[in-house]
């Protein structure tokens, strides 16, 4: 029997799969510019800091942006889980952090990342 | 200044104090950038009257908030965070790409909403509940902000639950 019959039901459940763990950057874009950029932009530190390649980066390590002392001494790499934790509840994550917001929906949380996978240092 | 009409109740404990301080100027943060992006919408040139009319009324009450912050700061021994420079708000904001004044009330409808929404979350993290009666009406400040500039720009109505979620 031909294992071929397989792959196109495979391949639309990858291609289903990855792109829901890929998540929507356009739609992250929507959801940074109505819930983050009162506090935050991608190249300048404000109430918060910037997020130009926060992805991957340690927590706490924007060059001249007040922390609290709770991300400062934090130990966390920025990446899908840790930034899904953080978003979803700052405070439980990382004790003793000041941005105190969340974003309770999970799929804003992952096209929210998505996008800030895409801002990059350049 | 008192906050609500009555003092707002010293920290209860130095450590508590302190994490409120820090909420505070979080939130003034917020403010100094509302500012800065209303006097960067008013002196684009772009904003007609009585658009322009709005938006400096807004500003006027965003100055309001700020002075309440820094006062409440002041109250829990803490220091007032800073106002950036014009050009900074400018960078962050991409003020460069604003080319319409439906782009500078867009922008404006964007940062209502997310100090809207940054003050709604932030009402229980407030070890004083004085604090958080602020935050709340501060929130609704700003709600009432979004909800002009939404209508200017003859956009939907919002769906229930919008705000804070």
């Amino acid at each position: 029997m031909k294992a071929s019959f397989l792959l196109v039901p495979l391949a639309a459940f990858l291609n289903t799969s990855l792109v829901h763990a890929a998540g929507d950057a356009e739609n992250g874009r929507l959801q940074y510019m109505s819930r983050c950029i009162a506090c935050h932009s991608i190249d300048v530190s404000l109430a918060g800091p910037a997020h130009r390649g926060v992805f991957g980066a340690k927590a706490g390590s924007v060059a001249g942006f007040d922390y609290s002392p709770a991300l400062r001494k934090s130990k966390v790499i920025w990446n899908e889980r840790t930034l899904d934790q953080w978003l979803r509840n700052p405070e439980q994550f990382i004790p003793g952090q000041k941005m105190g917001y969340s974003v309770s929906d999970a799929k804003n949380r992952e096209d929210l990342i998505a996008y800030l996978k895409t801002q990059t240092r350049r | 200044m008192l906050l609500a009409g009555r003092d707002a109740s010293a920290a209860s404990s130095t450590k508590s104090g302190a994490a409120d301080v820090g909420i505070l100027n979080v939130a003034l943060g917020l403010e100094h950038q509302g500012i800065n992006a209303y006097t960067l919408g008013a002196q684009s040139g772009l904003l007609q009257k009585p658009v322009l009319d709005i938006a400096l009324k807004f500003q006027a009450d965003h100055k309001v908030h700020r002075d309440l912050l820094i006062g409440a700061i002041g109250k829990l021994g803490g220091k007032a965070v800073e106002e950036k420079s014009l050009d900074m708000y400018a960078k962050a904001l991409n003020a460069s790409q604003l080319k319409t004044q439906a782009d500078v009330l867009k922008l404006a409808l964007s940062l209502e909403l997310g100090a809207t929404n940054a003050y709604l979350s932030v009402v229980p993290s407030f070890k004083d509940h004085a604090l958080a009666q602020v935050a709340a009406r501060l929130a609704a400040d700003e709600v009432a902000h979004w909800a002009i500039l939404n209508n200017a720009l003859g956009l939907p109505l919002p769906a229930a639950m919008l705000f804070g979620a």
